[in-house]
Protein backbone atom coordinates (compact mmCIF):
# COMPACT_ATOMS: atom_id res chain seq x y z
CA UNK A 1 0.00 0.00 0.00
CA UNK A 2 0.87 3.88 -0.50
CA UNK A 3 0.82 6.36 2.05
CA UNK A 4 1.83 10.24 2.66
CA UNK A 5 3.41 10.73 5.73
CA UNK A 6 2.99 14.57 6.72
CA UNK A 7 5.75 14.76 9.09
CA UNK A 8 6.80 17.88 11.38
CA UNK A 9 10.14 18.80 10.49
CA UNK A 10 12.79 21.06 12.72
CA UNK A 11 15.99 21.60 12.68
CA UNK A 12 16.51 22.24 16.35
CA UNK A 13 14.85 24.13 18.92
CA UNK A 14 15.61 27.42 17.46
CA UNK A 15 14.14 26.19 14.03
CA UNK A 16 10.53 27.49 13.30
CA UNK A 17 9.81 23.98 11.86
CA UNK A 18 6.85 22.88 9.68
CA UNK A 19 5.40 19.80 8.12
CA UNK A 20 6.96 18.14 5.06
CA UNK A 21 4.89 15.40 3.31
CA UNK A 22 6.55 12.55 1.99
CA UNK A 23 4.99 9.88 -0.32
CA UNK A 24 6.21 6.28 0.71
CA UNK A 25 5.23 3.64 -1.80
CA UNK A 26 5.71 -0.29 -0.94
CA UNK A 27 4.41 -0.01 2.65
CA UNK A 28 3.54 -3.51 3.87
CA UNK A 29 0.32 -3.86 6.32
CA UNK A 30 2.81 -5.91 9.10
CA UNK A 31 5.19 -3.03 9.68
CA UNK A 32 5.08 -0.53 12.52
CA UNK A 33 4.74 3.07 11.61
CA UNK A 34 8.40 3.24 13.01
CA UNK A 35 9.25 0.50 10.40
CA UNK A 36 7.28 2.77 7.94
CA UNK A 37 9.52 5.90 9.03
CA UNK A 38 12.52 3.58 8.45
CA UNK A 39 11.80 3.20 5.04
CA UNK A 40 11.18 6.81 4.50
CA UNK A 41 14.72 7.62 6.41
CA UNK A 42 16.61 4.89 3.88
CA UNK A 43 15.19 6.40 0.98
CA UNK A 44 15.98 10.20 2.17
CA UNK A 45 19.29 9.35 2.90
CA UNK A 46 19.95 7.81 -0.69
CA UNK A 47 18.77 11.20 -1.92
CA UNK A 48 20.76 12.62 0.32
CA UNK A 49 18.47 14.30 2.43
CA UNK A 50 18.53 14.55 6.12
CA UNK A 51 16.19 11.56 8.11
CA UNK A 52 13.78 12.44 10.16
CA UNK A 53 14.59 12.01 14.08
CA UNK A 54 12.40 9.67 16.34
CA UNK A 55 13.26 8.28 19.00
CA UNK A 56 12.85 4.28 19.95
CA UNK A 57 14.72 1.65 20.95
CA UNK A 58 12.75 -1.69 22.42
CA UNK A 59 10.39 -1.56 19.67
CA UNK A 60 8.76 -4.07 21.55
CA UNK A 61 5.80 -1.20 23.79
CA UNK A 62 8.22 -1.83 26.63
CA UNK A 63 10.47 0.81 27.05
CA UNK A 64 8.65 3.89 27.00
CA UNK A 65 11.33 5.81 24.15
CA UNK A 66 8.88 5.63 21.18
CA UNK A 67 6.02 8.35 21.06
CA UNK A 68 4.62 10.69 18.75
CA UNK A 69 1.17 12.08 18.25
CA UNK A 70 -0.28 10.38 15.09
CA UNK A 71 -3.23 12.15 13.17
CA UNK A 72 -4.31 14.06 16.52
CA UNK A 73 -3.60 10.78 18.80
CA UNK A 74 -0.87 10.09 21.11
CA UNK A 75 0.54 6.95 19.73
CA UNK A 76 -2.07 6.77 16.82
CA UNK A 77 -5.42 5.44 16.96
CA UNK A 78 -5.25 1.95 18.55
CA UNK A 79 -6.17 2.03 22.82
CA UNK A 80 -2.99 0.53 24.73
CA UNK A 81 -0.43 0.23 22.16
CA UNK A 82 3.04 2.49 21.97
CA UNK A 83 3.77 3.71 18.12
CA UNK A 84 5.90 0.84 17.85
CA UNK A 85 3.47 -1.93 18.29
CA UNK A 86 1.29 0.02 15.74
CA UNK A 87 1.00 -1.87 12.56
CA UNK A 88 0.42 -0.59 9.52
CA UNK A 89 -2.74 -2.40 8.56
CA UNK A 90 -4.57 -0.01 10.50
CA UNK A 91 -4.08 2.72 7.60
CA UNK A 92 -5.98 2.68 4.65
CA UNK A 93 -4.19 2.69 1.18
CA UNK A 94 -3.76 6.73 0.40
CA UNK A 95 -4.00 7.72 4.09
CA UNK A 96 -2.13 11.12 4.64
CA UNK A 97 -0.75 9.99 8.03
CA UNK A 98 0.29 13.32 10.22
CA UNK A 99 2.90 12.87 12.53
CA UNK A 100 3.50 15.49 15.04
CA UNK A 101 5.96 15.73 18.28
CA UNK A 102 4.60 15.92 21.65
CA UNK A 103 3.49 19.46 22.48
CA UNK A 104 4.26 21.16 25.89
CA UNK A 105 5.92 23.84 27.29
CA UNK A 106 7.95 21.65 29.53
CA UNK A 107 8.86 19.26 26.80
CA UNK A 108 11.15 21.49 24.72
CA UNK A 109 12.08 20.55 21.01
CA UNK A 110 15.16 18.70 20.69
CA UNK A 111 14.40 17.49 16.83
CA UNK A 112 11.86 16.58 14.45
CA UNK A 113 9.77 14.50 16.09
CA UNK A 114 12.17 14.40 19.50
CA UNK A 115 11.36 16.13 22.66
CA UNK A 116 13.74 16.14 25.53
CA UNK A 117 11.18 14.91 28.63
CA UNK A 118 13.94 15.00 30.75
CA UNK A 119 10.85 17.25 32.85
CA UNK A 120 9.41 13.32 33.71
CA UNK A 121 13.30 12.55 35.29
CA UNK A 122 12.78 15.63 37.80
CA UNK A 123 9.54 13.95 38.89
CA UNK A 124 11.03 10.84 39.48
CA UNK A 125 14.05 12.15 41.00
CA UNK A 126 12.13 14.38 43.61
CA UNK A 127 10.10 11.21 44.76
CA UNK A 128 13.43 10.26 46.34
CA UNK A 129 14.64 6.91 47.87
CA UNK A 130 12.32 4.83 50.47
CA UNK A 131 13.25 3.34 53.42
CA UNK A 132 14.55 -0.41 53.48
CA UNK A 133 16.25 -2.68 55.22
CA UNK A 134 19.62 -3.79 53.35
CA UNK A 135 21.99 -6.20 54.14
CA UNK A 136 20.67 -10.24 52.84
CA UNK A 137 17.30 -10.80 50.88
CA UNK A 138 14.56 -10.91 53.26
CA UNK A 139 12.43 -13.63 53.84
CA UNK A 140 9.77 -13.53 50.94
CA UNK A 141 6.42 -13.73 53.19
CA UNK A 142 7.82 -11.75 55.89
CA UNK A 143 6.17 -8.49 54.48
CA UNK A 144 2.24 -9.77 53.66
CA UNK A 145 0.93 -7.88 51.20
CA UNK A 146 -3.12 -8.49 49.70
CA UNK A 147 -3.14 -9.29 46.29
CA UNK A 148 -5.62 -6.21 45.66
CA UNK A 149 -2.97 -3.78 46.61
CA UNK A 150 -0.22 -5.36 44.67
CA UNK A 151 -2.40 -5.40 41.84
CA UNK A 152 -3.04 -1.89 42.19
CA UNK A 153 0.62 -1.43 42.64
CA UNK A 154 1.78 -3.31 39.53
CA UNK A 155 -1.03 -1.29 37.29
CA UNK A 156 0.92 1.94 38.00
CA UNK A 157 4.15 0.74 37.78
CA UNK A 158 3.41 -0.35 34.11
CA UNK A 159 4.19 3.26 33.81
CA UNK A 160 6.57 3.49 30.73
CA UNK A 161 7.32 7.41 30.94
CA UNK A 162 6.98 7.77 26.93
CA UNK A 163 4.99 10.99 27.86
CA UNK A 164 1.64 10.24 25.86
CA UNK A 165 -0.24 11.35 28.84
CA UNK A 166 1.25 14.95 28.55
CA UNK A 167 0.82 14.59 24.72
CA UNK A 168 -3.02 13.75 24.88
CA UNK A 169 -4.14 16.19 27.46
CA UNK A 170 -5.98 19.53 26.37
CA UNK A 171 -3.55 21.62 29.32
CA UNK A 172 -0.51 19.28 29.29
CA UNK A 173 -0.56 18.44 32.66
CA UNK A 174 1.89 15.40 33.81
CA UNK A 175 -0.87 14.47 36.73
CA UNK A 176 -1.44 10.57 35.08
CA UNK A 177 2.54 10.43 35.28
CA UNK A 178 2.80 11.91 38.44
CA UNK A 179 -0.05 9.86 39.94
CA UNK A 180 1.34 6.99 38.54
CA UNK A 181 4.29 7.07 40.33
CA UNK A 182 3.24 8.21 43.13
CA UNK A 183 1.38 5.11 43.34
CA UNK A 184 3.07 2.47 42.96
CA UNK A 185 5.30 3.42 46.15
CA UNK A 186 2.12 4.62 47.81
CA UNK A 187 0.22 2.07 48.20
CA UNK A 188 2.47 -0.51 49.17
CA UNK A 189 4.05 -0.84 52.85
CA UNK A 190 7.06 -0.26 51.51
CA UNK A 191 6.37 2.96 50.28
CA UNK A 192 4.58 4.08 53.38
CA UNK A 193 7.32 5.69 55.68
CA UNK A 194 8.23 8.57 52.94
CA UNK A 195 4.39 8.83 51.91
CA UNK A 196 3.63 12.40 52.41
CA UNK A 197 7.40 14.07 51.93
CA UNK A 198 7.37 12.00 48.50
CA UNK A 199 4.10 12.90 47.46
CA UNK A 200 4.92 16.45 48.35
CA UNK A 201 7.81 16.63 46.88
CA UNK A 202 6.74 14.87 42.85
CA UNK A 203 4.11 17.53 42.79
CA UNK A 204 5.86 20.41 43.70
CA UNK A 205 8.51 19.34 40.90
CA UNK A 206 5.49 18.59 38.44
CA UNK A 207 4.35 22.50 39.37
CA UNK A 208 7.75 23.50 38.47
CA UNK A 209 7.82 21.82 35.55
CA UNK A 210 5.44 24.05 33.50
CA UNK A 211 2.93 21.38 33.12
CA UNK A 212 -0.90 22.40 33.10
CA UNK A 213 -3.45 21.70 35.52
CA UNK A 214 -5.78 18.28 35.67
CA UNK A 215 -9.26 18.88 34.87
CA UNK A 216 -9.86 15.11 35.21
CA UNK A 217 -11.26 14.70 32.03
CA UNK A 218 -9.66 11.55 30.89
CA UNK A 219 -7.55 11.82 27.73
CA UNK A 220 -4.50 11.13 29.25
CA UNK A 221 -5.92 7.30 30.32
CA UNK A 222 -7.72 7.09 26.75
CA UNK A 223 -4.03 7.46 24.97
CA UNK A 224 -1.91 5.33 27.83
CA UNK A 225 -0.25 2.45 26.13
CA UNK A 226 -0.22 0.96 29.56
CA UNK A 227 -3.71 2.17 30.57
CA UNK A 228 -3.31 3.33 33.41
CA UNK A 229 -6.44 4.29 35.36
CA UNK A 230 -7.37 7.51 36.00
CA UNK A 231 -7.86 6.50 39.87
CA UNK A 232 -3.85 7.10 40.19
CA UNK A 233 -4.77 11.27 40.15
CA UNK A 234 -7.16 10.95 42.86
CA UNK A 235 -4.38 8.80 44.85
CA UNK A 236 -1.77 11.70 44.41
CA UNK A 237 -4.05 14.38 45.00
CA UNK A 238 -5.14 12.14 48.59
CA UNK A 239 -1.56 12.05 49.54
CA UNK A 240 -0.76 15.85 48.23
CA UNK A 241 -3.68 16.96 50.14
CA UNK A 242 -2.84 14.80 53.50
CA UNK A 243 0.95 15.33 53.41
CA UNK A 244 0.29 19.14 52.99
CA UNK A 245 -1.75 18.96 56.74
CA UNK A 246 0.32 16.61 58.09
CA UNK A 247 3.31 17.98 57.51
CA UNK A 248 5.92 19.06 60.36
CA UNK A 249 9.22 20.09 57.91
CA UNK A 250 9.37 22.81 55.56
CA UNK A 251 7.80 22.33 51.99
CA UNK A 252 10.67 20.45 49.81
CA UNK A 253 12.52 22.87 47.38
CA UNK A 254 11.68 21.56 43.71
CA UNK A 255 14.91 21.65 41.41
CA UNK A 256 15.40 23.96 38.78
CA UNK A 257 13.15 22.75 36.10
CA UNK A 258 13.81 22.01 32.36
CA UNK A 259 11.99 24.75 31.06
CA UNK A 260 14.28 27.50 32.81
CA UNK A 261 17.80 25.58 31.58
CA UNK A 262 18.39 22.77 33.58
CA UNK B 1 23.36 16.19 26.57
CA UNK B 2 25.41 14.01 29.69
CA UNK B 3 24.23 15.73 32.72
CA UNK B 4 25.75 14.17 35.73
CA UNK B 5 26.24 17.63 37.42
CA UNK B 6 23.87 18.17 40.68
CA UNK B 7 20.87 20.05 39.52
CA UNK B 8 20.65 23.36 42.41
CA UNK B 9 17.01 23.29 44.15
CA UNK B 10 15.00 26.60 43.49
CA UNK B 11 14.96 28.80 46.68
CA UNK B 12 11.30 29.04 47.44
CA UNK B 13 9.11 25.61 47.81
CA UNK B 14 5.53 25.67 46.13
CA UNK B 15 3.03 26.07 48.08
CA UNK B 16 -0.44 24.55 48.62
CA UNK B 17 -2.21 27.47 46.37
CA UNK B 18 0.71 27.69 44.30
CA UNK B 19 0.22 23.79 43.17
CA UNK B 20 -2.23 23.24 40.84
CA UNK B 21 -3.21 20.24 42.64
CA UNK B 22 -4.15 22.81 46.01
CA UNK B 23 -5.98 24.92 43.89
CA UNK B 24 -8.31 22.12 42.42
CA UNK B 25 -9.18 21.38 45.81
CA UNK B 26 -10.32 24.60 46.59
CA UNK B 27 -12.23 24.72 43.12
CA UNK B 28 -13.95 21.20 44.42
CA UNK B 29 -14.83 22.76 48.14
CA UNK B 30 -16.07 25.77 46.47
CA UNK B 31 -17.70 24.01 44.07
CA UNK B 32 -19.36 21.89 46.86
CA UNK B 33 -20.50 24.77 48.28
CA UNK B 34 -22.35 26.62 45.57
CA UNK B 35 -23.74 23.29 44.77
CA UNK B 36 -25.30 23.18 48.26
CA UNK B 37 -27.13 26.47 46.75
CA UNK B 38 -27.71 24.81 43.80
CA UNK B 39 -30.46 22.41 45.47
CA UNK B 40 -31.82 25.06 48.08
CA UNK B 41 -32.74 27.70 45.83
CA UNK B 42 -34.26 24.58 43.29
CA UNK B 43 -36.44 23.65 46.39
CA UNK B 44 -37.19 26.75 47.19
CA UNK B 45 -37.96 27.91 43.55
CA UNK B 46 -40.38 25.15 43.08
CA UNK B 47 -42.99 26.37 45.50
CA UNK B 48 -44.04 28.53 42.00
CA UNK B 49 -46.20 25.25 41.89
CA UNK B 50 -48.17 26.04 45.22
CA UNK B 51 -50.55 28.73 45.14
CA UNK B 52 -48.14 32.50 45.33
CA UNK B 53 -48.71 33.09 48.81
CA UNK B 54 -45.84 30.56 49.28
CA UNK B 55 -43.68 31.58 47.81
CA UNK B 56 -44.41 35.43 48.60
CA UNK B 57 -44.19 34.54 51.96
CA UNK B 58 -40.71 32.57 51.79
CA UNK B 59 -39.29 35.43 50.38
CA UNK B 60 -40.65 37.70 53.44
CA UNK B 61 -39.21 35.34 55.55
CA UNK B 62 -35.13 35.28 53.57
CA UNK B 63 -35.77 38.66 53.56
CA UNK B 64 -37.20 40.17 56.40
CA UNK B 65 -36.78 37.05 59.10
CA UNK B 66 -33.46 36.04 58.66
CA UNK B 67 -31.46 39.01 57.47
CA UNK B 68 -28.41 38.99 59.14
CA UNK B 69 -28.36 34.98 58.66
CA UNK B 70 -28.89 35.64 54.72
CA UNK B 71 -25.99 38.21 54.32
CA UNK B 72 -23.34 35.49 56.09
CA UNK B 73 -24.71 33.00 53.42
CA UNK B 74 -24.50 35.51 50.50
CA UNK B 75 -20.75 36.08 51.56
CA UNK B 76 -20.18 32.89 52.23
CA UNK B 77 -21.60 31.89 48.58
CA UNK B 78 -19.62 34.94 47.45
CA UNK B 79 -16.23 34.04 48.49
CA UNK B 80 -17.12 30.99 47.44
CA UNK B 81 -17.40 32.38 44.02
CA UNK B 82 -14.52 34.45 43.80
CA UNK B 83 -12.17 31.46 44.68
CA UNK B 84 -13.49 29.44 42.49
CA UNK B 85 -13.40 31.93 39.75
CA UNK B 86 -9.62 33.18 40.41
CA UNK B 87 -8.23 30.13 40.38
CA UNK B 88 -10.07 28.78 37.22
CA UNK B 89 -8.18 31.76 35.31
CA UNK B 90 -4.73 31.15 37.12
CA UNK B 91 -4.78 27.46 35.88
CA UNK B 92 -6.95 28.42 32.68
CA UNK B 93 -3.58 30.20 32.32
CA UNK B 94 -1.16 28.35 33.16
CA UNK B 95 -2.73 25.69 30.86
CA UNK B 96 -2.30 27.78 28.06
CA UNK B 97 1.31 28.26 29.14
CA UNK B 98 1.90 24.81 28.96
CA UNK B 99 1.37 24.48 25.50
CA UNK B 100 2.85 27.51 23.49
CA UNK B 101 2.06 25.74 20.33
CA UNK B 102 -0.78 23.72 19.62
CA UNK B 103 -1.33 20.54 17.08
CA UNK B 104 -2.18 20.47 13.72
CA UNK B 105 -4.83 18.35 14.65
CA UNK B 106 -6.20 16.99 17.88
CA UNK B 107 -8.89 13.91 18.28
CA UNK B 108 -10.70 13.65 21.58
CA UNK B 109 -10.62 9.77 22.45
CA UNK B 110 -11.69 9.23 26.26
CA UNK B 111 -13.30 12.49 26.92
CA UNK B 112 -17.22 14.17 27.75
CA UNK B 113 -18.39 16.54 25.91
CA UNK B 114 -19.45 18.20 29.42
CA UNK B 115 -15.72 17.92 30.89
CA UNK B 116 -14.03 19.74 27.63
CA UNK B 117 -16.44 22.73 27.58
CA UNK B 118 -15.81 23.56 31.55
CA UNK B 119 -13.81 26.75 30.41
CA UNK B 120 -17.33 28.14 28.56
CA UNK B 121 -19.59 26.75 30.25
CA UNK B 122 -18.79 28.30 33.50
CA UNK B 123 -18.40 31.95 32.03
CA UNK B 124 -21.95 31.75 30.75
CA UNK B 125 -23.56 30.51 33.71
CA UNK B 126 -21.87 33.09 35.51
CA UNK B 127 -22.97 35.65 33.19
CA UNK B 128 -26.59 34.40 33.51
CA UNK B 129 -26.20 34.25 37.11
CA UNK B 130 -25.06 38.35 37.20
CA UNK B 131 -28.40 39.06 34.39
CA UNK B 132 -30.34 36.29 36.59
CA UNK B 133 -29.18 38.88 39.87
CA UNK B 134 -30.13 42.20 38.54
CA UNK B 135 -33.63 40.73 37.39
CA UNK B 136 -34.79 38.64 40.29
CA UNK B 137 -33.31 40.17 43.37
CA UNK B 138 -32.36 43.67 42.63
CA UNK B 139 -34.77 44.14 39.79
CA UNK B 140 -32.64 46.46 37.81
CA UNK B 141 -33.56 44.40 34.46
CA UNK B 142 -36.92 43.44 34.17
CA UNK B 143 -38.27 43.54 30.55
CA UNK B 144 -41.82 44.43 29.30
CA UNK B 145 -43.08 43.83 32.55
CA UNK B 146 -42.96 45.96 36.44
CA UNK B 147 -40.86 44.92 39.25
CA UNK B 148 -42.86 44.69 42.66
CA UNK B 149 -40.64 43.99 45.35
CA UNK B 150 -42.25 41.12 47.24
CA UNK B 151 -44.40 39.92 44.73
CA UNK B 152 -41.89 37.09 43.89
CA UNK B 153 -44.45 35.13 42.44
CA UNK B 154 -45.51 37.93 39.89
CA UNK B 155 -42.57 38.85 39.00
CA UNK B 156 -41.29 35.61 38.29
CA UNK B 157 -44.29 34.72 36.04
CA UNK B 158 -44.60 38.42 34.55
CA UNK B 159 -40.63 37.81 33.68
CA UNK B 160 -41.00 34.37 32.29
CA UNK B 161 -44.05 35.40 30.23
CA UNK B 162 -41.29 37.43 27.84
CA UNK B 163 -39.99 34.51 25.71
CA UNK B 164 -36.27 35.49 25.32
CA UNK B 165 -35.67 35.30 28.99
CA UNK B 166 -37.06 32.35 29.24
CA UNK B 167 -34.95 31.12 26.38
CA UNK B 168 -31.74 32.68 27.95
CA UNK B 169 -32.97 31.03 31.58
CA UNK B 170 -33.69 27.58 29.81
CA UNK B 171 -30.36 27.56 27.87
CA UNK B 172 -27.88 28.72 30.63
CA UNK B 173 -29.74 25.85 33.29
CA UNK B 174 -28.62 23.61 30.08
CA UNK B 175 -25.05 24.73 30.43
CA UNK B 176 -24.84 24.52 34.18
CA UNK B 177 -26.47 20.95 34.16
CA UNK B 178 -23.21 20.29 31.35
CA UNK B 179 -21.08 21.61 34.40
CA UNK B 180 -22.29 20.06 36.97
CA UNK B 181 -22.33 16.80 35.17
CA UNK B 182 -18.70 17.05 35.25
CA UNK B 183 -17.80 18.96 38.01
CA UNK B 184 -19.65 16.77 40.76
CA UNK B 185 -17.60 13.78 40.04
CA UNK B 186 -14.96 16.06 39.67
CA UNK B 187 -14.69 17.63 42.70
CA UNK B 188 -14.26 14.00 44.27
CA UNK B 189 -11.15 12.91 41.93
CA UNK B 190 -9.97 16.76 43.18
CA UNK B 191 -9.70 15.63 46.75
CA UNK B 192 -8.93 12.28 46.09
CA UNK B 193 -11.65 10.23 46.85
CA UNK B 194 -11.61 7.37 44.24
CA UNK B 195 -12.41 4.30 43.72
CA UNK B 196 -12.89 1.75 40.89
CA UNK B 197 -16.30 0.82 42.67
CA UNK B 198 -17.00 4.65 43.90
CA UNK B 199 -15.85 6.06 40.48
CA UNK B 200 -18.43 4.39 37.89
CA UNK B 201 -21.55 5.49 40.45
CA UNK B 202 -20.78 9.05 40.90
CA UNK B 203 -19.96 9.40 37.09
CA UNK B 204 -24.08 7.95 37.28
CA UNK B 205 -25.28 10.02 40.05
CA UNK B 206 -23.64 12.97 38.65
CA UNK B 207 -25.09 13.14 35.69
CA UNK B 208 -28.50 11.87 36.77
CA UNK B 209 -28.14 14.64 39.86
CA UNK B 210 -27.26 17.11 37.03
CA UNK B 211 -30.63 16.21 34.73
CA UNK B 212 -32.92 17.01 38.31
CA UNK B 213 -31.58 20.23 38.93
CA UNK B 214 -31.94 20.96 35.05
CA UNK B 215 -35.18 19.50 35.12
CA UNK B 216 -36.12 21.01 38.39
CA UNK B 217 -35.15 24.24 37.43
CA UNK B 218 -36.87 25.02 33.45
CA UNK B 219 -39.69 23.53 34.34
CA UNK B 220 -40.59 26.79 36.00
CA UNK B 221 -40.59 29.15 32.56
CA UNK B 222 -41.87 26.14 30.38
CA UNK B 223 -44.83 25.94 32.67
CA UNK B 224 -45.10 30.23 32.71
CA UNK B 225 -44.85 29.62 28.99
CA UNK B 226 -47.12 26.84 28.27
CA UNK B 227 -49.60 28.87 30.93
CA UNK B 228 -49.53 26.64 33.94
CA UNK B 229 -48.25 29.06 36.19
CA UNK B 230 -49.93 32.59 35.49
Amino acid sequence: MKVTLKIWRQKNSNDKGQFVKYAVDDVDGEMSILECLDVLNESLILRGEVPVAFEHDCREGICGSCGFVINGVAHGPERATTACQLTMRHFKDGDEITLEPWRAKAFPLVKDLVVNRRALDHIIEAGGYISVGTGQAPEANGLPIGKEVADQSMDAAACIGCGACVAACPNAAAALFTGAKITHLGVLPQGETEKDRRALAMVAQMNAEGFGNCTNIGECTGACPKEIPLDVIAKMNRDYLCGSFQRRDDLPTPITPVVEGA
Amino acid sequence: MGNTGVIPHHPHPVSFWQSSNGKKVVMAVTGAIMFCFIVGHMIGNLQMFLPPEHINAYGHFLHHDITEELWIIRGILLLALALHVTATVQLALRSQAARPIGYSRKEAINSSYASRTMYWSGPIVLAFLIFHLLQFTAGYIHPQAQFVAGDVYGNVASGFRVWWVSAWYIFALCLLGLHLSHGLWSAFQSIGCAHPRLTRCLKISAQAIAVLIVLGYISIPISVLLGVIK
